[in-house]
This record gives structure tokens, C-alpha cells and sequence, in this order.
């Protein structure tokens, strides 16, 4: 119930005003649901074409049991996100992976693909940012981006004996599971203990081959976390329309109390004075 | 084995169904998962030999080949699939990975089918790109004209 010691005509205009503004809210919201209902549909599709790629460029790393380096070199993180919000979980999911491994291992290096992590992470962890994609989540990702990133940290030349890349994987429209991929150095590959059984490779082979896999691995990861996004915003906004549509209602419940108030209080006043000046007479 | 797999793909399409699944662990298949980032041509399926162009050489790979990792050369690689068959695809790059356990990955970075392939347009390609390397100026331009020859001159060497 408003409290009100003002007269009711002005607490009434408050209401409708707050009323519209929440309607609006709710039109946004919506017509957001939508857009990313579609995008969420593509981006599922190109998901399934894009999983045997992943799941194959892993094997190799399986087969050979390929174990993460000894040494001193720290570890690197590349974790996956995008520069738009309001997708519910996804980004600060992998953001407090992030600083619970960074907290747990202070010789971190953090590649950020995506502003919001990035956000996350820029006060406290600053220092342990090394590279930082952005213009990230506008049109879904291509293997050329991939390959873009995969370039700029093998030129960057971070060093590190332990490395993984954090992304979302997406299981249903309503539910997606934060995942961490593991990622070999090439001296982990070099001293892989099942390495000899694979014949005739020479150090250029192998440089290749753990190139193209880091450019297919990003792909995939970039792919997997974009439909947990899209579908996580989805739901996201479901709700928020779900809310605004409460409110509304609460909100027209009070507005139609408040005007029967206003009305019943001028009635009123007018029966008063009229019995008033009828008893003067 | 053979005898009793024709004899009942002779009855009934289901019980061939229910035989082929087991390919994987066969010595006598391999287990093939063809993909690239926008498609996928096998998953995990059982097929005689793949042929791949590969920068240390083009080979075929047989079920038990020895395992090794190659990197794809822009060409055509050759699926023989079970019933016989055999599939082209073009392939501009990747990577091949063959395990101990005869399962193999071929990770393409864009494989399409031959028939696809337009020959015109490959050949203008062509030209385009050896017109690139003629008017390249730094070391980074020229490299990356001579990879589009390369590519284009196997795009044409497929179509024909």
C-alpha cells in the first residue's frame, strides 16, 4: 500500500508513470528473448557440425597421454566469454574459476577472449591479463577468428608448463556446465609417454600439428560457449519478462485501488459538505 | 565372417545394421572421423583406407597402420568406404592423426566434394593468385600469395 500523506491525484500519476516504464522494460526484454532465441537456434546447428572437429582434435592428446609438464614456467588460462552482457551465469562462472586458480597459483597468465571477463578480472588480476580479444559475440564465430587467436598467443611466445582453456559447455537451453579443456605445451607433447609409438615425426610436424589443434580447440570452445550464451541469455530474459509481467500486474492492482481511493474520497467530501450545508438549513 | 554378414545382409537390413556398429575395435577396420569446422563428413565410421596428401608425402592409410601425425597438403583425399565406394574431397589444410588403437582423425581446415569443385573458377583462381605473388612486396604477402597458388594449383589439379 502506498503511503501516502500526499493527495491521491498525484501518488495515481506516480503509478502510471512507474507502470509504463515497467511495460517498457518488459517490451525490451521480450523482443531480447526473441533475438536471441534465433541466434541461440544457429548457433546450435553450427555447434553440431563443429563437435567431431573438437572432440577429434582432443584425441590425439588422450591417445599419446600426454601429461602437463613439470617446471616453473607457470600456467596459462585462455578463457572464453563475450563482450555482451546480461546472459545470466556464463560470464562470472569462468571468472571465479579464474581467480580461484589465479589466488591458488599466483603465476598465472590469463588470455581473455570477450570484454566481460576481462571486466571481471581487471581489478584484482590486472597484472596477470596477457592478451585481451575483444569485438567478441556480434556474429558468431568463424575458424579464421580462431586461427586469429591461435596465431596472436603462439607469436605472443607464452611460455607456461600447464595450460587450459576455460569456455561453457552447452548441454540443454536451460542448463550449460563450466569446462576446462586441458592444453599441452610442446615440451608436454615432446616427452609424452605413448610419443615414440607415433612414427617418423620431426619437431617441424609436431609444431604444426599443435598449432592447427590449438586454432581447432579454440574453435570449438569459442562455439560451445557461444550457444551456452545465447541460450543462457534466452532464459535470462525470459524471466526478466516473467518479473516485469508481476510487477505490471501488482502495479495495476494498486493503480485501480488508488483511483477507487480517489474516488471515494471526492464522493465523500461532496456528500459531507452537501449534508453540511443541508443541517445549516 | 564375410559369408555370414552377406548372408544376412541378404535377410533382413536391420541385423547388418547391428553388425557394422562393431567396426571400431576390428583389426580388420578403422574407425575414420573426417571433420572440419563447418561440417562433418564421417563420425567415427568404419572405413576400408583413406588416402591423404600429407607435406611429408601423400599415403594411404590401412586399419593397423603404424600410428603417426601428418599435416594435410592442399589435395584430394580418398575415402574407400566398406561396401566398396570410394568418396574425393578437396582439403586445403589440417592435420591427420593416426592412434595405436587404428582410430584416425582428419581434421580439415575446409573439405569439400570434388563434384563441387567449379574448374573455371579454379583456374581464374589461379591466375588471381599468381597475379598476388607478381605484385607482393613483403615477405608476409609473398607467403601468403604462394600458399593461395598452391592451393589453387591442387584445386585445379582435383577438377581435372
Amino acid at each position: 500500500m502506498p503511503s501516502q500523506q500526499v493527495r491521491g491525484m498525484a501518488t495515481l500519476k506516480m503509478i502510471s508513470i512507474r507502470l509504463k516504464s515497467v511495460k517498457n522494460i518488459q517490451k525490451i526484454t521480450q523482443s531480447m528473448k526473441m533475438v536471441s532465441a534465433a541466434k541461440y537456434t544457429k548457433a546450435e546447428r553450427e555447434l553440431k557440425l563443429a563437435r567431431p572437429m573438437g572432440i577429434g582434435a582432443q584425441e590425439f592428446y588422450k591417445k599419446a597421454e600426454v601429461k602437463d609438464e613439470e617446471g616453473d614456467k607457470g600456467q596459462l588460462i585462455i578463457a572464453c566469454s563475450s563482450d555482451r552482457g546480461l546472459c545470466g551465469a556464463v560470464h562470472s562462472s569462468i571468472g571465479r574459476i579464474v581467480k580461484a586458480d589465479i589466488a591458488a597459483n599466483p603465476n598465472t597468465k590469463v588470455v581473455i577472449i570477450g570484454d566481460k571477463v576481462r571486466n571481471i578480472l581487471q581489478r584484482l588480476y590486472g597484472k596477470n591479463i596477457a592478451m585481451v580479444v575483444t569485438e567478441v559475440g556480434r556474429k558468431p564465430a568463424v575458424f579464421g577468428d580462431a586461427a586469429i587467436v591461435a596465431q596472436a598467443i603462439i607469436n605472443a611466445g607464452i611460455e607456461f608448463n600447464k595450460g587450459k582453456i576455460l569456455f561453457n559447455t552447452f548441454r540443454t537451453v536451460v542448463s550449460f556446465r563450466t569446462t576446462e579443456m586441458p592444453l599441452f605445451s610442446p615440451g608436454a607433447v615432446a616427452n609424452a609417454s605413448k610419443l615414440p609409438v607415433y612414427d617418423s615425426l620431426d619437431s617441424d610436424v609436431i609444431q604444426s600439428y599443435t598449432e592447427f589443434s590449438l586454432a581447432s580447440l579454440l574453435f570449438y570452445s569459442m562455439k560451445e560457449n557461444a550457444t551456452s550464451e545465447q541460450s543462457s541469455r534466452m532464459t535470462a530474459m525470459d524471466n526478466a519478462s516473467k518479473n516485469a509481467g508481476e510487477m505490471i500486474d501488482k502495479l495495476t492492482m494498486t493503480f485501480n485501488r488508488t483511483r477507487q481511493a480517489v474516488i471515494t474520497r471526492e464522493l465523500i467530501e461532496i456528500i459531507s459538505g452537501a449534508s453540511a450545508l443541508e443541517s445549516k438549513n | 565372417m564375410a559369408l555370414t554378414r552377406s548372408a544376412l545382409r541378404l535377410f533382413s537390413g536391420r541385423f547388418t545394421q547391428a553388425c557394422q556398429v562393431r567396426g571400431y575395435a576390428d583389426a580388420s577396420s578403422m574407425s575414420l572421423t573426417f571433420a572440419a569446422p563447418t561440417q562433418v563428413l564421417y563420425n567415427n565410421a568404419a572405413v576400408k583406407q583413406v588416402d591423404v596428401p600429407s607435406f611429408s608425402g601423400s599415403f594411404g592409410i590401412l586399419p593397423a597402420h603404424v600410428p603417426t601425425l601428418a599435416v594435410l597438403k592442399p589435395g584430394v583425399v580418398t575415402v574407400f568406404e566398406n561396401d566398396g565406394s570410394n568418396k574425393k574431397f578437396f582439403v586445403s589444410s589440417g592435420t591427420v592423426t593416426i592412434n595405436e588403437d587404428s582410430t584416425v582423425q582428419l581434421l580439415a581446415e575446409e573439405a569439400v566434394p570434388v563434384d563441387s569443385l567449379d574448374i573455371s573458377a579454379a583456374k581464374e583462381l589461379l591466375t588471381q593468385a599468381q597475379s598476388q605473388l607478381a605484385s607482393a612486396s613483403t615477405d608476409v604477402a609473398k607467403a601468403e600469395a604462394q600458399i593461395s597458388i598452391e592451393v589453387s594449383e591442387a584445386l585445379v589439379k582435383a577438377c581435372e
